[in-house]
């Protein structure tokens, strides 16, 4: 009998925040200035220099607490975590431990038609490191022959999110990185931009025969840089540990290098032999105490959250999977979304040009354009009063990006517009059917299919111009 | 009450290379500091909250603005090795 091995999966989450200034000293958050031009004796740990806490970041890991539905911590401390790495001037982290600012969340996380509560155990303050370059061997970190540092990222704030290991596939993993770098994105707290590193994802791998309880010995793996690279790193991660129990070998508790290149993880050999951080509470920070009136205020300034708005839209009477797509979507394709609706345009059809036309022609454009809700409702109103067909509105929605133009200007102009005016579609079809008798008489005998003859030689009389559906209605209407 | 201490570990941690004789004065040294912080932690804390620190406020923050960074001159000035731009350090892995 074969085994069949379940993966135990939790991510690890480092959020950038946006701040102006980092967390404990007054130097300019950047991204991609000039190198060791944004420090000062604080985030290069010179020593006597004195931390003191940024009150936005610490109101902005409230908000991503609240958005997780995570308990905010009464009160909370800062510790040092101490370890020696060239990137860490002080030769410690200022961290959390055991009192960290909110604990015990989730986030609700669909793949396919099931969602699944992924439990959040933590969210912390840190404070980032700066950022090395390893030179020679082609800039490989286990080959490099020196390393250089630059310190601009020292000491910008940092959340730390910890999901429990409550997922249970790559693809889940992938889908719950996603919808959490886009709430992070809607909260306004970060630029969350994961090829620029300020969002960063780390898993933990491990696996277990199905149906049994006992956690097998977990990996963490690291250096995924988009959300394809996670996806494909789990994937390999658990291969390879299926591979190894299968061969009567064990897994080892290690932290393994995603390399995109090979598809594959390899082991980190580090020189720090061991980690022993030797936590301890911060003397330099005072203790953080929250406020219940405090919490709520900013509780009461959350944005609609993706999964609150998903359940609005499907009130609206939009498909799952569409409001699934459009809660996810970027604000301007919402913004175009929600005008079109206040204008009167039926939430379902506009949620479908928005999730679907909308979002792929935009996406396909060299130079970033979109339509307004006024432009996307005139749009819609031409389709359902068929002067458009949906083939022909696509093509002008692609063309109204493209120029600017509104959709009747458009539609004209391409020569879209289809006959949907009854009278004349009414002579066309008499002409029709007065030069095929022939046919009418095996229509009327039971020989249902001539009427798609028919109907093409009506579109084919009227240039194609014609709204095939009302064609069709007229000619049953005549024929019946 | 003398407290068992691996000093060579603690050494290690703390990148600190000690011959023999420095690793059992140490010992000694830190041993008397363990002994005391034993001491204390005999002291019957029923019913008080740990702190985390003396004082008694809390909630000590700074405004989100900018501040005047270092001229970086003069910050790279200070490092053992430099290209101008970059700290250099020697590789942090070993293959
Ligand atoms: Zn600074």
């Amino acid at each position: 009998m074969t085994t069949v091995w379940e993966p135990v999966i939790g991510i690890e989450v480092h959020v950038e925040l946006s701040t102006q200034s980092k967390m404990f000293c007054g130097c300019e958050v950047t991204f991609g200035g000039e190198a060791n031009t944004k420090v000062c004796p604080t985030c290069l740990g010179l020593p006597g220099a004195l931390p003191v806490a940024n009150s936005v970041a610490m109101d902005w890991i409230v908000r991503i607490g609240l958005a997780l539905q995570c308990q905010v911590s009464e009160r909370s401390v800062f510790h040092r975590k101490n370890y020696f790495y060239a990137d860490l001037p002080k030769n410690y982290q200022v961290s959390q431990f055991d009192l960290p600012v909110c604990r015990n969340g989730w986030l609700d996380v669909t793949v396919g038609d099931e969602t699944r509560r992924i439990g959040i155990e933590r969210a912390h303050m840190e404070e980032d490191t700066g950022k090395s370059l390893h030179q020679g061997n082609g800039g490989r970190i286990h080959t490099a022959t020196s390393t250089l540092l630059d310190f601009n990222r020292s000491g910008v704030p940092l959340v730390e999110i910890v999901s429990r290991p409550d997922l249970r596939s790559a693809t889940e993993a992938r889908a719950y990185a996603q919808d959490l770098r886009n709430l992070v994105a809607e909260l306004g707290v970060s630029d969350a931009r994961m090829e620029a590193g300020s969002i960063r994802f780390d898993a933990n791998v491990s696996v277990r025969p199905v149906g049994t309880e006992a956690l097998g010995t977990k990996v963490e793996i690291k250096n995924m840089n988009s959300f394809r690279s996670l996806e494909r790193a789990i994937a390999s991660e658990i291969d390879r540990q299926v591979a190894l129990l299968e061969g009567g070998q064990k897994v080892r508790q290690e932290t393994r290098h995603w390399d995109e290149g090979a598809g594959a993880t390899h082991s980190m050999r580090s020189k720090e032999e061991s980690s022993d951080y030797r936590y301890f509470a911060e003397p330099d920070l005072l203790p953080l105490v929250f406020a219940a009136d405090q919490v709520e205020a900013l509780r009461a300034g959350l944005p609609e959250l993706p999964a609150e708005r998903r359940s609005r839209l499907e009130g609206l009477g939009v498909a799952p999977h569409t409001a699934r797509a459009l809660a996810q979507a970027e604000p301007e394709l919402r913004r175009t979304f929600e005008e079109a609706v206040a204008l009167g345009a039926p939430p379902a059809a506009a949620a479908n040009w928005v999730a679907g036309e909308l979002t792929a022609a935009t996406r396909r454009l060299e130079t970033p354009a979109m339509v307004d809700g006024r432009s996307l409702f005139r749009l819609i109103e031409m389709t359902e009063d068929g002067r458009l067909s949906s083939s022909a509105a696509k093509e002008v929605l692609v063309e109204m990006l493209r120029s600017g133009d509104e959709a009747e200007a458009v539609a004209t102009r391409l020569d879209l517009i289809q006959i949907s005016d009854t009278s004349a579609l009414e002579a066309a079809v008499s002409e029709v059917l007065d030069s095929q008798l022939e046919a009418v008489e095996r229509y009327r005998s039971g020989e249902q299919k001539v009427l798609g003859f028919l109907v093409g030689l009506v579109m084919k009389s009227t240039g194609g111009k014609a709204d095939p559906k009302l064609v069709n209605q007229i000619l049953r209407q005549r024929l019946g | 009450m003398p407290v068992d201490i691996d000093i060579a570990y603690v050494a290690r941690l703390a990148r600190l290379g000690l011959s023999a004789e420095e690793l059992a004065f140490y010992r000694d040294q830190l041993g008397v500091i363990l002994e005391h912080a034993a001491k204390v932690q005999e002291v019957d804390t029923e019913g008080f909250e740990a702190t985390a620190h003396p004082l008694g406020i809390v909630n000590q923050f700074r405004p989100d603005e900018i501040r005047p960074s270092l001229d970086r001159g003069e910050v790279l000035a200070a490092a053992p090795a430099t290209d101008g731009v970059y700290f250099v350090v020697p590789p942090a892995l070993e293959g």
